[in-house]
């Protein structure tokens, strides 16, 4: 009898659910307010309060100093700029995790504060594909600062990514160029990869790999570790039995630090030519290094005093000034250009009424910044494509000629080489 | 009361054992960044930082035990020494910030910076140490004043205190919820830019206030009157109780919006998981660290069955490959379940945490890529359509978790109370026993794993849906362990246990996403007072509560009745 | 009655016994040793890697396995006695070794580091012991003593809490980034042991290890204290009844296996150099495996299960993977790892040298 109750309560229950689940909101329609008309929404910012930025970057978990390196790159430039059109800015923003389901948490609470002008994130590439269709959905446009998967920039990428872009390199543009400086500058014939399962440095090392056989060289092995190991011996014992001339590891510092420090240690590798990306450019690998740093190259972007005049090492100072720190990972300078080109594109499109409210078109805001234009930024020109990539393509290679990190200078220490 | 308050020196001791360790706290707290962190989120605007919420809130807890330690002293000793207790939390604290002051401790402890001095010192330099010491002082007497007041009044005020820090707390989602029409109204009247604003903290407060005292005044009769009523009309009363809970279920994505949608979402994966686990570890007493596999396995099958991208292995529907992934699951559970039958307790814990981490190396690895993508994950998993209808954002995916939800405790509950779950209970209990009293253990173990591995495959089918792609690095081991926290925090063996702990467990911690750097600081500190407080859970069933009743006065020998889970080892 | 169980299932013949589940397992096993021996039969038939670097691999899967036994230890210990998984405990190794990096970075800027490297070794090690020991000590008086009568599960949970609380506070407290020890002059270079060219922190890091488990093995089989735990661990009621402060020994309990996680944690880095706060969490899982291996509850056990982890994740990779033609065989070395953990107990459910405790527990 109770059975019999509890099933028809069941299915009743069943059918209203569907029902009422038939019940689907329609998209924000074209709006217009104040002197705006904008086919995807309008913000708008009342007199006194402030514009809202907000990141969704991974700032807590066992990958935190991936995101948090970022968020502070953000924080100091809002630091800096202090106001746009007149506006104070108010940075909020959502932990990520670095794995798909925190991106869409993430993205989804973003998207549903409809004070947010723009966002800057994500910081794992897994986090962008769920999560910015999610914020485009709601009119956010997103930059992130650190992720470097192509896809996310392929011309094919489809309408769903429309309001992403990136100032993070993509990894075909600097997996390119660090094979070009092996084959033609150090002319390297063999090669071994590693990387440590990330999305990041998976692409970064396949591209290498491609680049380099293309350009006529061997690669003896392309290795995988994961980025809590500790012991690389073994696997670069495996990796000097194929008698390589270089190693490409473009990982993260940590699990840099110990494959840079062992690689001396394993019979075999003594002499080999070690190379990393700009995952690993930081005077904090200097530490992690030790002195096997010494004599090691790294692709990033270029950063030196010829290329940029002081403004990446203000960055870094500031940096230690606020946080008592050195920086913590790759992508805190990315993350200030990210920043900075959204300050601009709110500056181009944001428009006053008679009260003094600021009103912002979201697909003016988005189409703002894919036109931006020869931005000058701590990590280079920052020009847009219609795809989305912004990072300026100008990568460099540098060599480490010491491994103390308070030397730490890009370009005069580790030494810029290449082109 | 303890011994050592009844002599004058232990009264001393007691005071300044309380102001240490609530002062430590309160210094812990600033040096771990927390005080800085939440220094310009504002309670009431203009009046409250939550930094100084916090702090205050040391030297109130110091006063109010001090007051308890001291019952049945006069009430002015006990104010007296509650404020004695607060003063010296504020000595502590200060004594930070002139130590702070002198000596640079940022080489070591990164947060001990001017800032936090500042604040610690109300912005006013060495000014400002002995306003903190006052009012910490004032803390500490009205924390201790507080026991003392007769329990009509101290309630409704607490309860409206409460009620403001707690909205002030969420201001962020309140405001989210409240953004257009009527709603909009209702934000503009509490809430200024910043947070609460001072008159609708008051509001609040009179509001919770009010209702607590209503509710003093009117449970009690309420409830007789519900008894006294006859069969027929307390049938009618649950049936209007439970259509207006499954009403409140069918608008509540739409009221709560999108945000708080994408979380219940991901309670209602969690419970799915939960409930599977549950049949593991509640039910049959098999302890499973590596549960996240047959998650994974799920949400792949769906992946690779599904998908639009180069991975794919065939192209149907989502609600096809459902029942696919479920099978795949549960013959997963089966699979892996053969290998350890014989390994019990302790050792399982390991076997089966090696197992889940097996899997994910497995999706991960660059063996594997070519057929499962890798680190780049496998993209483009279309959203399920039903008649015409795409489950296309969480608003309209919750549903699609809550009626799987209920399918599956249905499932559960049914499978608990058949003699599969009696056998479950058996092994759970003695395993000897139940092999020598006719159980099939061999099977009756394996099928634990296998359900309960199909239940997380259900789970995993709408996760792959949900993100409408799969990557390998939301598979790992601390997934496991959540669940396995979760099912511990809402009740062992109970089915809405695992609800209620998974909106505790999974619910919470998404809500407090904008305290992201201390998330899993306040997760950790939460699971290990919850264990102090409530070790048989939030929702226990009646069975567990009952033992823990009675294993409290019990020694804990291993082997007794009392140890509900992988209570043995060995043979024989 | 367990023994007239045992005695029954004895009666029956071997035939009768054999079902599905006996076949499966033996095809598990057979399928297990297939991989193994056509892999290494390969690997070593194709002559890619010599001698000498097989020697390697064994070297460097003994010095990562005397870390795992180290951290193993407190495992061990505590299970022992309070049948409690101590998750915590990889934090509390890393509490040692981040706290001691303050010590080493001061001791190198005062320049003497590398002018009194013993002195300075054990001035780190007192730290880090030191710090290993509070916060375990802390642990066990919040976290574990109120639930002590508590059903199993429930300190489990509580133990992980604490792993959480603890690597989020020194997260807040020493920050996100992570810090390197200076190096040790003296440890720069090789060794060479019988011909083996040895890593002088590798060799450390052995010697200290095996010296390490030696006392504590006499520490637990020859004092008063060490008997008053194996007769807590026997029986805890009636180790009380025989006048042992229980909670006293529980306590020293936990202060040696921190202590023990503390020295891990300076001979970790020795080797290894970089601290961070999440550094304590793989260490911990994977000696808590090693610990399993070896059967918990088992000091020397304890070591045998470190020494054939730390060889398992070195040598199985490269010796059967990579005959098998799987691409990058180190992602994989923790399948191996655990794969080899459920085939050891398979074959002996309670560990290698398990036996004992798992047969006076029922």
């Amino acid at each position: 009898m109770r059975m019999k109750r509890l099933q028809i309560l069941m299915t009743l229950t069943v059918a209203l659910l569907l029902a009422v689940g038939a019940y689907f909101v329609p998209a924000a329609p074209a709006a217009t307010m104040g002197p705006v008309t904008d086919s995807v929404g309008v913000v708008k910012v009342n007199k006194g309060q402030p514009v809202t930025i907000a990141y969704w970057l991974v700032v807590a978990g066992p990958d935190a100093s991936l995101g948090v390196d970022s968020r502070r790159g953000i924080e100091i430039a809002v630091d800096d700029k202090k106001t746009v059109l007149g506006f104070p800015i108010k940075l909020i923003g959502e932990d990520s995790g670095c794995n798909a389901e925190g991106g869409v948490t993430a993205a989804t609470k973003l998207a549903s504060n409809q004070d947010i002008v723009a966002a800057i994130g994500s910081s794992c590439s897994s986090e962008a594909v769920p999560g910015a269709p999610i914020l485009w959905k709601a009119g956010i446009v997103t930059v992130s600062p650190s992720n470097t998967a192509p896809k996310l920039t392929a011309a094919d990428r489809g309408a769903d990514f429309d309001g992403y872009l990136r100032t993070a390199h993509n990894d075909l543009v600097q997996g390119r160029v660090a094979a070009e400086f092996a084959r033609k500058s150090l002319k390297v014939g063999k090669a071994a990869t590693i990387h440590d399962g990330s999305p990041y440095a998976e692409g970064l090392a396949n591209a290498f790999a491609d680049n380099f056989k293309k350009l006529g060289g061997t690669i003896t092995s392309q290795e995988a570790i994961a980025p809590t190991d500790t012991d690389m011996r073994p696997v670069l014992t495996k990796i000097a039995a194929g008698k390589p001339d270089l190693v490409y590891y473009p990982i993260f510092i940590a699990a840099g630090g110990f494959v840079t420090r062992q690689a001396k240690e394993v019979a075999g590798l003594q002499n080999v030519k070690l190379m990393s990306a700009d995952g690993t450019f930081s005077p904090d690998f200097y530490k992690a290094g030790g002195d096997a740093v010494v004599g090691m190259y790294h692709t990033s972007p270029d950063l030196t005093e010829a290329a940029l005049g002081t403004r990446y090492t203000a960055f870094l100072a500031k940096h230690k000034k606020k946080y008592g720190e050195n920086v913590l990972s790759a992508f805190h300078a990315h993350a200030y250009d990210a920043a900075m080109i959204i300050f601009s594109a709110i500056e181009k499109v944001g428009k006053k009424d008679g009260a003094g409210n600021l009103y912002i078109g979201r697909k003016a805001l988005r189409d703002a910044l894919f036109a931006t234009k020869g931005f000058r930024g701590v990590t280079g020109t920052i020009t847009c494509n219609k795809s989305g990539d912004c990072a300026d393509p100008k990568i460099a290679v540098y060599i480490s000629n010491s491994s103390d990190p308070a030397k730490w200078n890009p370009g005069e220490e580790p030494k810029k080489i290449y082109p | 009361m303890e011994p050592a308050a009844k002599t004058a020196r232990g009264v001393w001791r007691s005071v300044v054992q309380t102001g240490a360790l609530w002062g430590a706290g309160a210094i812990f707290l600033a040096l771990v960044g927390l005080v800085e962190a939440v220094s310009h989120r504002q309670i009431v605007a203009g009046v409250l930082s939550l930094a100084y919420a916090l702090l205050l809130l040391a030297g109130l807890g110091a006063g109010t035990q001090v007051s308890r330690r001291w019952a049945g002293r006069a009430a002015w000793q006990r104010i007296v020494g509650g404020a004695l207790a607060g003063a010296l939390v504020g000595v502590a604290v200060e004594l930070l910030v002139v130590i702070g002051r002198s000596v640079n401790l940022r080489i070591m402890l990164i947060n001990a910076s001017p800032p936090l001095y500042e604040i610690l010192s109300f912005g006013r330099g060495l000014g400002g140490v002995p306003l903190m010491m006052l009012a910490q002082t004032g803390a500490g007497a009205i924390g201790a004043a507080a026991p003392l007041l007769p329990p009509w009044f101290r309630r409704p005020v607490i309860a409206g205190l409460s009620m403001a820090f707690v909205i002030g707390l969420f201001q962020d989602l309140v405001q989210l919820m409240l953004q257009s029409g009527v709603r909009a109204g209702l934000r503009s009247l509490l809430f200024t830019g910043d947070g609460l604003a001072l008159h609708g903290a008051v509001l609040l407060f009179v509001f919770a206030a009010g209702l607590s005292v209503l509710r003093a005044r009117y449970r009690a009769p309420a409830g007789r009157w519900a008894v006294g009523l006859p069969p027929q009309r307390r049938r009618v009363l649950r049936w209007i109780t439970m259509g207006a809970v499954v009403a409140a279920i069918l608008i509540l994505p739409w009221v709560a919006g999108l945000f708080i949608s994408q979380v219940l979402v991901l309670v209602g994966l969690y419970t799915l998981m939960g409930l599977g686990l549950n049949l593991e570890v509640g039910f049959a007493g098999l302890l499973d660290l590596g549960f996240v596999a047959f998650f994974a396995i799920g949400a792949y099958t769906v992946g690779l069955l599904t998908t639009t991208g180069p991975l794919a292995v065939a192209h149907l529907a989502w609600w096809t490959v459902v029942p696919i992934a479920t099978v795949v699951s549960l013959i997963a559970g089966v699979f892996f379940g053969l290998p350890i039958l014989r390994i019990r307790g302790d050792y399982l814990a390991i076997a089966t945490l090696g197992f889940g981490e097996i899997i994910r190396l497995l999706v991960l690895s660059d063996f594997l890529r070519p057929w499962l993508g890798g680190s780049q994950g496998v993209l483009g998993i279309p959203r399920p359509v039903l008649v015409g209808l795409e489950f296309r954002g969480p608003q309209q995916l919750i549903y699609l978790t809550v009626v799987a939800s209920a399918l599956v405790a249905f499932v559960a509950a049914r499978l608990r109370d058949s003699r599969l779950g009696r056998a479950w209970m058996a092994v759970r209990e003695d395993e000897d026993v139940a092999e020598a009293l006719g159980i099939n253990t061999v099977n009756v173990k394996l099928l634990a794993y296998g359900i309960g591995g199909a239940f997380a495959g259900v789970s995993g089918a709408i996760f792959a849906v949900m993100l409408g792609s799969v990557f390998p690095h939301s598979f790992n081991v601390l997934i496991s362990i959540n669940v396995l926290a979760l099912i511990i925090v809402g009740g062992m063996g109970s089915l809405p246990g695992v609800m209620v702990g998974s909106l505790a467990l999974v619910g919470l911690p998404e809500l407090l996403r904008e305290f992201s750097d201390f998330r899993f600081l306040v997760y950790g500190a939460v699971l290990i007072v919850m264990m102090q407080l409530r070790p048989e859970g939030l929702w226990p069933t009646a069975v567990a509560r009952r033992e823990l009743h009675d294993g409290a006065q019990a020694p804990a020998v291993p082997g007794h009745a009392v140890e509900l889970a992988g209570a043995k080892e060995g043979d024989g | 009655m367990a023994a007239t169980l045992v005695a029954a299932r004895i009666q029956r013949n071997w035939l009768q016994r054999l079902s599905v589940i006996d076949i499966f397992l033996w095809a598990f096993r057979l399928a297990v040793l297939a991989a193994v021996v056509v892999g290494t039969f390969r690997t070593l038939y194709s002559g890619r890697y010599a001698g000498e670097v097989w020697l390697d691999f064994v070297v460097f899967g003994v010095s990562q396995g005397s870390v795992y036994a180290l951290i193993a230890l407190g495992y061990t210990m505590v299970y022992g006695i309070l049948r409690m998984i101590n998750f915590a405990h990889g934090d509390i190794f890393m509490c040692g070794a981040y706290t001691a990096y303050y010590a080493a970075g001061a001791l190198y800027r005062a320049g003497v580091f590398n002018r009194q490297p013993l002195l300075s070794l054990a001035i780190i090690l007192a730290v880090a012991v030191t710090a290993s020991t509070s916060v375990a000590l802390l642990v066990e008086r919040v976290a574990y003593r109120p639930l002590r009568r508590a059903p199993r599960l429930v300190p489990l949970i509580s133990a992980i809490g604490a792993s959480f609380f603890i690597e989020y506070a020194v997260r807040g407290l020493y920050g996100s980034g992570f810090q390197a020890y200076p190096e040790f002059e003296v440890f720069k270079g090789k060794w060479n042991v019988f011909g083996i060219g040895i890593l002088r922190t590798q060799a450390v890091v052995i010697v200290a290890t095996l010296i390490l488990m030696g006392l504590l093995y006499l520490f637990v089989m020859r004092t008063k204290t060490g008997t008053a735990m194996r007769a807590v661990s026997e029986d805890m009621e009636v180790a009380a009844l025989m006048g042992i402060n229980v909670d006293r020994i529980i306590v020293i309990t936990f202060a040696v296996g921190a202590a023990a996680a503390g020295a891990a944690g300076v001979l970790y880095a020795l080797v290894f150099k970089q601290v961070h706060f999440f550094m304590g969490f793989y260490p911990g899982i994977k000696a808590f495996t090693a610990a399993v291996l070896g059967g918990i509850g088992n000091i020397p056990g304890a070591m045998l299960g470190g020494l054939f982890l730390g060889l398992f994740e070195s040598v199985g990779p490269i010796l059967v993977l990579d005959g098998l033609g799987i691409v990058a065989p180190y992602q994989l070395k923790d399948v191996i790892a655990f794969t080899m953990l459920v085939m050891v107990l398979i074959f002996r459910p309670s560990g290698i040298l398990g036996e004992r405790l798992a047969g006076k527990k029922a």
